[in-house]
């Protein structure tokens, strides 16, 4: 028997202890989806109006640098947050997104879920937080990164 | 939990170089060798795993290197070398036939018979994977005497990943996830940091050893991801670098707060390590 969205959202780190009633505000604007492999899911510059979360397979964020072509900045996996330009002013992606594999996922309408926070100070305090942190952790990964850590250092 | 020392006494091999001869070299990655190195006197050590020897390229000068063969079995020794200087350049470059010097092994020993029964978590960083190689092949043997496995692995470049040719091997015994900090689009797998890679491994916090090797950068954020999890700190074990030029406690170059690591380390558990990890002048 197919499980609603209410009940697959349950399953979600992102949603994670969220009450009935918001969880079902957000499953108002969330709809299943599928991706082949290989797929675009978004592209650099495009309206950014949904995130998704990844409920099976694997997603590359990419960027294009010209001479090299695509670099995978990140990838993002099962359970995991794909987009958070939707949040943000003036909502454009600012990397490409492409399945790796076969990718199930749960799309979430950025506008529909954008009015209800505002008229839901608390359900939009929550979300918030809970992006904050995919966001921090998306810019700790990035940090990290940043040192190089694996170069070579040059000692003997 | 105890590391395990394994050589307290000086012997002769502590103090002057056994020769040993190239008998294999196989090129890992752009910068990156491992040699089988047989010795031309004697049965070969006995080494722990995580213990290390001081290579000595003739000549040239001498370094230390953990071993990453198989653990415990006197014979030929497997080192794992990543090219990063004059010495390290020399030891790569010894082709078939050609002598290295030897001392050791030394220091302590990943605890892996204390770890029986647990689950077990490999977290490994660029040429960190090369001293647990030896756990995984352990593991690999012994993987009855274990719970879940999971080797965790991160590098810089899919051109920098280690042992590739292992992997599907070991899979079919233990997990092995794999990421690295960046990649074209030919790169089927993942990119990020290492530390990603824990929410998608099983393994019971409290009854599990993680065995952490890298980068000290990595070890820290790896350590502190795995405290987060719920494991004890004395439960996780990291191996330790610093420049070491005796090898057997004399010089005092390698000093880490108030112990040194080539006789006291490498291989120390989070518990140990974590005051110190927080001073920056050690």
């Amino acid at each position: 028997m197919p499980r609603s969205l209410e009940d697959l959202l349950a399953d979600v780190p992102l949603f994670e202890g969220l009450d009935d009633e918001a969880r079902t505000l957000v499953a108002g604007c969330a709809r299943n989806v599928h991706f082949g492999a290989g797929d675009r899911i978004f592209k650099e510059g495009g309206e950014a109006d949904v995130f998704y979360v990844v409920r099976h397979g694997s997603v590359a964020v990419e960027a294009f640098v010209p001479a090299r072509g695509p670099v995978t900045i990140e990838t993002i996996e099962a359970g995991e947050v794909l987009g958070w330009s939707w949040l943000f002013a003036p909502y454009r992606w600012h990397f490409d997104a492409r399945a790796l594999t076969v990718v199930r996922a749960t799309v979430f309408d950025g506008v529909c879920l954008r009015e209800k926070c505002e008229s839901d100070p608390a359900l939009g305090y929550t979300l918030m937080g809970r992006f904050a942190q995919v966001l921090i952790d998306r810019l700790q990964s990035t940090r990290v990164r940043l040192l190089d850590v694996y170069g070579n250092d040059g000692r003997h | 939990m105890a590391t395990t020392a394994v050589t307290e006494q000086h012997e002769p091999g502590a103090m002057v170089p056994a020769p040993f001869r190239v008998a294999e070299r196989e090129q890992d990655t752009v910068d990156t060798w491992t040699l089988t190195l047989e010795p031309l006197e004697g049965p070969g050590p006995s080494i722990g795993p995580g213990q290390f020897m001081m290579v000595y390229a003739f000549g040239v000068g001498e370094v230390p290197i953990s071993v990453s063969g198989p653990p415990g079995r006197p014979g030929p020794v497997v080192l794992t070398v990543r090219s990063v200087g004059a010495v390290t350049a020399a030891i790569c470059a010894s082709e078939p036939g050609r002598t290295l010097g030897l001392r050791g092994p030394f220091g302590t020993a990943w605890p892996i018979e204390a770890a029986g029964g647990d689950d077990v978590l490999i977290i490994a960083g660029g040429i960190g994977l090369a001293p647990l190689r030896p756990v995984v092949l352990h593991v690999l043997d012994q993987r009855a005497g274990y719970g879940s496995a999971a080797v965790l692995y991160g590098a810089r470049t899919p051109g920098d990943l280690l042992y590739t040719d292992l992997h599907a091997d070991w899979r079919r015994t233990v997990d092995v996830e794999v990421t690295v900090d960046t990649a074209g689009p030919d790169w089927p797998g993942r990119v990020g940091v290492v530390t990603k890679l824990l929410p998608g491994a099983r393994f019971r916090p409290e009854q599990t050893t993680a065995f952490v090797c890298g980068p000290e950068i990595m070890m820290r954020f790896a350590a502190r991801a795995l405290l987060d999890r719920g494991l004890a700190p004395e439960r996780i074990l990291l191996s330790m670098e610093r420049h070491m030029d005796c090898g057997i406690g004399l010089c005092g170059h390698c000093q880490l707060g108030p112990t040194l690591i080539c006789r006291d380390g490498p291989v120390y558990p989070y518990s140990t390590l974590a005051p110190w990890l927080e001073v920056r002048e050690l």
